[in-house]
């Protein structure tokens, strides 16, 4: 095959793969806020937890997907003891209120981990049998990870869309988006639905920092990049629309790889501009509805 | 009845003579500290005029205060001094021109998609300036020369001059001041009021809301700019954290702690946030964590901000004087 076209067609797969590493940030950020009313900035500080973990875990215990077993749980864990501590005092709040609690939480979150890991960046092996790659040319190769993660991130998304659409817990997260008091006097217990969908949110952040480790290595700052990279998907693809985060998250993906790759110049805000024409073109984002 | 006593007036006046005479008692050390406090409430007070005056929360404000400190980088020749004059009012008008960009694009969106649209496009500048390398790059640069004042050869004051620096920071805040104060009571400011409490009934009365949101936009973008510019001029170094989104968070955090309603507020709020971070620094290297706690602290214990507890505190005295 000619050597231009695959080298197009893997910037095609690692943009698809981005994207879908996105959506699992960014559909928990969109759930949260949909569903609960909270604007989380602190949500990519659970990538950056997940990733650590990992990390961490990977060291002690030696095994990867060990380290995944045992991490994903914590995380739920650590999610629901923020929701009992602060964010629940949260849901009658403001905006503004909401993004400064938030804000302090990832300075808090920063700090302990400079306290906890240190400032350096660390890697984080591939595991075992995934680290071949598919050679496609003579000089190009595809990771075999890479095409493990975007499978894995596509079974999740199927795994959310089926749970939100076709399950009686689907159905009740998405009445209580709708209406609170309604749920409520129909004899659902609302607080445990909000409890569900932040711990799950913490959870996808999490487990994406988590498999993204072995291939962007693990770094400070890392949760803040993707949470504004996040914030971007969610504008474009409608704030509460879990449709929206994954067509805005592949948008996004593919816009930023095809910069990196074609206008190094401007790589950085390709995002961005794609995010002011989506704005001027429909202000409340791809699906959003309109004054939500 | 008796006549109302009112506090605020006093405490303001009180505060004004106090930092006119501060330069007499403080050395260096604290005229900088405070210039950099001062330039800081002139940033929050500019943000407070879109949060407490229009509702529109900006988490992106650090774009035109990295605009303003730019510009005078790009204003000031290699080793030679750019001319006050000249580039203050450059470096105001850049920052509104892209106030007034953004403002057309963001403006269209409200509630939290507005909060996560500024942060988005004052991060795009954060990028373009961090890859840029004619200004910089993610180094930053350095302004060698101070802005020179002289203007038709008379030099009324030298801003390498740490109490000259102190008198025309403290002098541009009471005029950011009183500029906002005028707005506040014009009919513009109650027009924003009325759009932050009710836009729908402001646009069925027949105000034109996003004209007013934008001028305010515009308006505040400007003051950050003028703000940036001071920063860059105090310290002769940019770079490109200014434009970042933790310098938007806290000075949105100067606005919340200092209290929103209030006029001063802000300006209470960066002499309490700036002072903290100091104190902080010089304790620990991990000066964020406790920073952090406080923020969250703060928003748990104080939703009036610092000036609404002043408030209460200043009922709490009016009562017990009329008790007496």
């Amino acid at each position: 095959m000619d050597t231009g076209l695959v080298f197009f067609l893997i910037q095609v797969l690692n943009g698809v793969q981005l994207g879908l590493l996105l959506f699992l940030v960014a559909s928990g950020l969109t759930l949260i806020f949909g569903i609960m009313g909270i604007i989380n900035l602190a949500h990519g500080s659970f990538y950056m937890l997940g990733a650590y973990l990992a990390f961490s875990l990977a060291e002690l215990c030696g095994s990867f997907w060990l380290s995944l077993l045992i991490a994903v749980p914590l995380t739920v864990l650590i999610g629901l003891a923020l929701e009992a501590a602060l964010f629940r005092l949260l849901y009658t709040r403001d905006h503004l209120y909401q993004v400064l609690l938030t804000y302090g939480l990832i300075l808090v979150f920063e700090e302990l981990r400079s306290l906890i890991f240190g400032d350096d960046v660390h890697g984080v092996a591939v595991p075992g049998f995934l680290e071949a790659s598919i050679p496609l040319t003579d000089t190009l190769s595809y990771p075999v990870y890479r095409l493990f993660m975007s499978a894995v991130c596509l079974a999740i998304a199927g795994g959310l869309a089926l749970l939100i659409r076709r399950t009686r817990l689907g159905m009740t997260i998405r009445a209580g988006a709708v209406n609170r008091e309604m749920v409520q006097s129909l004899g659902i217990d609302i607080g445990l639905v909000y409890r569900f969908v932040f711990a799950l949110g913490v959870a996808l952040a999490a487990f994406a920092g988590m498999i993204a480790a072995p291939v962007a290595s693990v770094f400070p700052g890392m949760g803040n990049q993707i949470l504004i990279v996040s914030f971007v998907v969610v504008v474009i693809g409608g704030i509460g629309s879990i449709k929206g985060a994954f067509l805005g998250a592949l948008l996004i993906g593919l816009a930023d790889t095809f910069g990196q790759v074609y206008a190094p110049a401007i790589a950085g805000m390709t995002v961005y501009v794609l995010m002011a024409a989506v704005l001027l073109w429909r202000p409340a984002g791809l699906f959003g509805r309109a004054g939500s | 009845m008796t006549r109302r006593f009112r506090l605020g007036p006093w405490l303001l006046a009180l505060a004004a003579l106090a930092l006119l005479a501060f330069p007499a008692v403080a050395g260096k050390f604290y005229q900088q500290l405070f210039s950099t406090i001062m330039i800081m409430a002139i940033f929050a007070m500019s943000l407070n005029l879109l949060v407490g005056g229009a509702g529109l929360v900006s988490l992106g404000h650090a774009a035109f205060f990295g605009l303003g400190a730019y510009a005078l980088l790009l204003l000031s020749p290699a080793y030679a001094a750019a001319s006050l004059w000249l580039s203050l009012p450059a470096a105001v008008a850049l920052a509104a021109a892209a106030a007034l960009a953004i403002g057309l694009l963001v403006l269209r969106s409200s509630g939290v998609y507005f909060i996560m649209a500024t942060l988005a496009f004052a991060q795009m500048f954060f990028y373009y300036v961090t890859g840029a390398k004619w200004l910089g790059g993610s180094d930053g640069a350095y302004i060698y020369v101070k802005p020179d004042a002289a203007l038709f050869g008379l030099t009324p004051f030298r801003l390498a001059d740490t109490r000259d620096f102190y008198y025309v920071t403290l002098a541009l805040m009471a005029a950011t001041y009183l500029l906002l104060h005028v707005l506040r009571y014009a009919p513009f400011g109650r027009v924003l009021r009325g759009i932050r409490a009710n836009e729908q009934r402001m646009r069925a009365l027949g105000f034109a809301t996003f004209r007013y949101k934008l001028a305010g936009f515009v308006i505040a973008g400007a003051l950050a700019g003028l703000a940036g510019y001071l920063d860059a001029a105090q310290f002769g170094f940019v770079n490109p954290d200014l434009f970042g989104w933790r310098q938007s968070g806290i000075v949105l955090m100067m606005v919340i702690l200092g209290g929103m309603n209030a006029l001063p507020g802000p300006i209470l709020g960066a002499f309490a946030l700036v002072l903290l971070q100091d104190f902080l620094a010089d304790a620990t290297r991990h000066w964020l964590l406790p920073m952090g706690l406080f923020i969250i602290l703060a928003v748990l214990a104080l939703p009036q901000g610092l000036s609404g507890l002043a408030l209460r505190l200043g009922a709490f005295a009016r009562g017990e004087a009329r008790g007496a």
